[in-house]
C-alpha cells in the first residue's frame, strides 16, 4: 500500500492506495497514524478512495487507529470507502462508529 | 500442488507465511469463476477463504514457517467445500466474542471467523487427530449462482476429533 500526507489547515488527509490486509497495508497505515499522532495532528481524515481491498485485519487496524487517535485526542475519520470496502464497514457494523463522508470538501469543515 | 480431475479436489499446501496469503485467495476466485459462482459469491467465498488461512497461520501454526497449512477445494454439483487445516495446537473458536456486540465493537481483533460465518453457508471448526485444526467450509452452489446473496446464515459447530 502507497500513502500520501496532505495537511491542509488543521487536518492531515491520508491518501491510502492499494489494500489494506494482514502483514502488509495494516502496519503501514498503523505507522501512518501514530507518525501523524506523534507529530501532534489532531485532525486526521483518511481517504479510503483508492483502497482497493480490506481483509479482517485491514479492518481491525482502522478502528485500532480510531481507538488511538481519541486516547492522544485526536479525531479520525474516513472519506470514500468504496464498494467492497464499505460493505465490510456495513457489515461489521463500524459504520455507526465512523463519521464517514463522500465528500473532501465536507469532511475538512466538518473537524 | 496436486490436481485430481475424477474427484474434483483441489489440494495445496503452503508454509505458514502470509506472503502466500494472495495466492490462496487467488486460487479460491479461480475456482469459484469455473464453478459460474457470481463475483460477489466468488469475492465472498475468497475472502472466507483467506481469513481461515490467517487463522491457521496466526493462531494455529503460530507463524511458525516450517508448520504448513492445507487447502483443500472439493467441489461437486451442489456444493462447494473448502478445509483449511493447520499443524498448530489448535485454538478455541469459542473464545472469540461477537464482534458485533457494542462492547467488543472497538476490539482490533476478532472479525476473521465472523466474515467466514458471514461468507459462506456453513463452518465447522475440528481438532484433528493427527493434530492441528481444521476447518470447513461449505457454499451451496445453488445459491452462489442464483440471484440471492446470503451473509450471516452460516452456522459454526465445532465438531470432535476427526482422523
Amino acid at each position: 500500500m502507497k500513502t500520501k500526507v496532505r495537511n491542509i489547515g488543521k487536518v492531515s488527509v491520508l491518501d491510502l492506495t492499494g489494500k489494506i490486509t494482514i502483514g502488509e497495508g495494516d502496519v503501514i497505515l498503523r505507522e501512518e497514524v501514530n507518525k501523524l499522532l506523534e507529530t501532534d495532528r489532531k485532525s486526521i481524515l483518511l481517504n479510503l478512495d483508492n483502497v482497493t481491498y480490506m481483509d479482517s485485519a485491514g479492518i481491525g487496524e482502522l478502528v485500532a487507529c480510531f481507538k488511538r487517535s481519541a486516547e492522544a485526542g485526536a479525531r479520525l475519520k474516513l472519506l470514500n470507502p468504496s464498494g467492497r470496502v464499505s460493505d465490510l464497514l456495513s457489515l461489521t457494523r463500524l459504520q455507526q462508529v465512523f463519521e464517514i463522508f463522500s465528500d473532501e470538501k465536507e469532511a475538512l469543515v466538518s473537524f | 500442488m496436486r490436481t485430481n480431475t475424477s474427484a474434483r479436489e483441489i489440494r495445496v499446501q503452503i508454509d505458514s507465511r502470509f506472503e502466500f496469503l494472495d495466492l490462496v485467495q487467488q486460487m479460491a476466485e479461480d475456482v469459484c469463476r469455473v464453478e459460474g459462482f457470481r463475483r460477489d459469491a466468488m469475492l465472498n467465498v475468497a475472502l472466507a477463504v483467506r481469513e481461515a488461512v490467517v487463522n491457521a497461520i496466526k493462531h494455529g501454526n503460530r507463524q511458525q514457517e516450517g508448520k504448513r497449512v492445507e487447502v483443500v477445494f472439493r467441489l461437486s454439483p451442489r456444493k462447494l467445500v473448502v478445509a483449511v487445516r493447520d499443524q498448530g495446537a489448535g485454538f478455541d473458536p469459542g473464545t472469540l466474542g461477537d464482534p458485533l456486540d457494542p462492547r467488543n465493537i472497538f476490539r482490533a481483533n476478532g472479525r476473521g471467523i465472523f466474515f467466514m460465518k458471514s461468507f459462506v453457508d456453513d463452518v465447522v471448526f475440528q481438532r484433528l487427530g493427527r493434530g492441528g485444526m481444521e476447518v470447513r467450509m461449505e457454499k451451496r452452489v445453488g445459491k452462489g449462482r442464483s440471484g440471492r446473496h446470503s451473509t450471516g446464515g452460516a452456522r459454526v459447530r465445532e465438531g470432535g476429533e476427526v482422523g
